[in-house]
């Protein structure tokens, strides 16, 4: 018994990374960002509204928060439709009441299949996302370079044509790519995405088409994950949010701008339970001195004023 | 296969001789980061997938290299804060691709021992020979960066064979002679040290590092909310200190910089922190001082009374 060779050999055993997306950088040998009016933090919400298919393919995979029943799977169908319909109402409030200005990343489908919510979003002026076409088309590794190419291009076109808006940020389904994501993606004028969540700020991400940002929306904070996959209470998420809220800004005294990132789903946090908790997190970030809320695109911004390049 | 892999014989946890830390002290305290590197695109092992998802596994290889840009520094300095020298389980490729990390800790007098070259390299399917080189060059690594003889193993990912341990001692006296190579982390099976039988005879000893302690563990697999992580910490010292004073007793936080240092995370771990070294009659040490305090002071002692212990009471 024994492995092929290749097990005990390590041709990427070399300073740096062991790939050539990005360079290695720790965070605190980075020069120190400067965020407007001088604030610590700069609190970064972004809004994910997706649209889940009834008739799901999970191809390559089904995706988190999907169906999971033998079709037709109403229950998760509609209790994620339930997030775009009712609990997100209860977020703009939330944000309006408190003064919060998100980023909103939208499945394209459901940009199109629900206009009222897409001019509602317009109007307010506040920034989209491109999430994809939908919750099941997914991004992944071996996907045909021709198939992938075409969901990408329909994706962030036609959200531009529904919406009027520019649309330079992407954040994929599930957050998952293949290798030629990075690629397609600047080939289609996005210049920053949400997929790779390897850091607490931006930096430059290389693509053979030209460079991305990657912008660091925290994984392990958002509502979803904190509460559907760890199963975390309502109140433990509200507490978590506090004191990433309280670390970063302690650590923006010595280290400069840090940037607190949440990720939210109107399908999680807009229950009629949840929703307080939301509130309660956006009263406690907004009550605390040094905060400055932007949507992703003004804050990549002002740090590529000042680091890109 | 064996039923049991015959590295000790039952000790029962009463009327065992009175461990004796320095200073008096009722509880050895050790924290273990692991600084860990995960390949992006690793050959597959034929009996364990490194990632879910086909390449590139973007969530898993994204948040283990946060640990790594981010994390890292913040659990150092809260280290530092109280007093505390790191005991690394190292995946020595870590030396190769981020020499600041390995430069930060030796400058701390930190404690370095072998946790395979790569965490996306399992022992499973490795021939003998494959394993002990794979394990010569992790401790050769450690000794060529940091001086340090190595006197400690974590499996990579925790993947064994049957003669992981045998491997290790004897890669270790291959090495450096008893200098390297005496002490393993691989069981959990007691909450003080214990003598570990090996085919060379060489004086061993398994330290108690905790699974249940462990943040990847309790964040990942037991899907643990922060704070009541921190409260866990206080409870498992608490006893153990309560029973350190009969005789001494080993505590461990085996840590991850990418769970462990998450801005929503930290300040439960810095204030169980804060909590156990506030007490008085704690030994904040390193894995490898435990082991070698045992062997030189108890592990004789230790295996008469284990010898004992074998018929009934």
């Amino acid at each position: 018994m024994a492995l092929d060779p290749e097990h005990l050999q390590y041709p990427n055993r070399t300073y740096g990374m062991d790939h050539d997306r990005y360079e290695w950088s720790m965070l605190s040998d980075r020069r120190p960002v400067q965020w407007p009016g001088s604030a610590k933090l700069a609190v970064w919400v972004n809004v994910s509204l997706q649209f889940y298919p009834l008739n799901q393919e999970g191809k390559p995979f089904a995706v988190p928060g999907g169906m999971t029943m033998p079709y037709p799977d109403l229950r998760h169908y509609s209790l994620r439709d339930y997030g775009n319909r009712v609990g997100i109402y209860r977020f703009l409030n939330a944000f309006d009441q408190y003064g919060i200005r998100p980023s909103f990343a939208i499945s394209t489908e459901l940009a199109e299949r629900a206009p009222y919510l897409l001019q509602r979003i317009c109007e307010r002026e506040d920034e989209l996302i491109c999430h994809g076409w939908n919750m099941d088309s997914l991004h992944y590794g071996g996907q045909p370079l021709a198939e992938e190419s075409e969901l990408v291009e329909r994706s962030i076109t036609r959200l531009r044509e529904l919406s009027g808006q520019e649309i330079s940020g992407w954040i994929s389904p599930a957050r998952n790519e293949s290798e030629n994501t990075p690629e397609l993606l600047v080939q289609n004028g996005i210049r920053y995405f949400c997929d790779w969540v390897n850091d607490d700020m931006p930096y430059s991400f290389h693509t053979k088409s030209g460079d991305l940002t990657a912008m660091p929306l925290s994984n392990e904070l958002e509502d979803r994950f904190v509460l559907m996959n760890n199963l975390h209470s309502e109140q433990s998420w509200l507490e978590q949010v506090c004191d990433a809220c309280d670390f970063l800004l302690q650590e923006a005294e010595s280290s400069g701008g840090r940037i607190l990132a949440l990720n939210i789903h109107p399908w999680v946090l807009g229950q009629p339970h949840r929703i307080a908790r939301l509130e309660q997190a956006l009263a406690y970030i907004s009550s605390c001195a040094g905060v400055w809320n932007a949507p992703a695109g003004e804050i990549l911004q002002h740090w590529m004023a000042q680091q890109g390049g | 296969m064996k039923s049991d892999p015959g590295f000790y014989d039952y000790w029962p946890y009463e009327k065992r001789p009175n461990i004796q830390w320095p200073g008096g002290a009722r509880l050895a305290f050790w924290v273990a980061p692991n600084i860990e590197f995960y390949e992006l695109d690793p050959p597959a092992n034929p009996q364990r997938k490194a990632w879910p998802q086909p390449y590139p596994a973007l969530p898993g290889y994204g948040i283990r290299d946060y640990g790594n840009r981010v994390g890292h520094v913040r659990q150092m300095e809260v280290l530092d804060r109280y007093g505390i020298r790191g005991s690394i389980s190292l995946s020595t490729a870590l030396c190769d691709h981020h020499p600041e990390i390995i430069a930060q800790c030796a400058q701390r007098d930190w404690e370095f021992f072998s946790h395979g070259i790569y965490n996306t390299r399992y022992t499973y399917g490795m021939s003998e020979e494959q394993e002990k080189e794979m394990i010569l060059d992790s401790l050769s690594s450690i000794k060529k960066h940091t001086g340090q003889h190595c006197a400690g193993y974590l499996a990579p990912a925790l993947s064994h064979s049957e003669n992981t341990l045998d491997l290790f001692a004897e890669a270790g006296s291959e090495l450096a002679g008893d200098e390297a190579g005496f002490y393993t982390c691989d069981l959990f099976h007691d909450d003080q040290p214990t003598p570990i039988r090996l085919r060379s005879g060489k004086r061993f000893v398994s330290i108690p590092y905790s699974l249940e302690m462990n943040d990847t563990i309790a964040y990942v697999v037991n899907k643990v909310e922060p704070r009541r992580y921190g409260q866990m910490l206080r409870d498992n010292f608490d006893r153990l200190y309560a029973e350190g004073a009969q005789s001494g007793t080993v505590m461990c936080i085996p840590t991850h910089n990418y769970q462990v240092s998450c801005p929503h995370r930290l300040k439960a771990f810095e204030e169980a922190l804060e909590y156990i070294t506030g007490h008085s009659d704690v030994w904040v040490t390193t894995g490898r001082e435990i082991a070698s305090h045992f062997l030189d002071t108890q592990y004789d002692t230790a295996l008469a009374n284990i010898a004992s212990k074998q018929g009934a009471c």
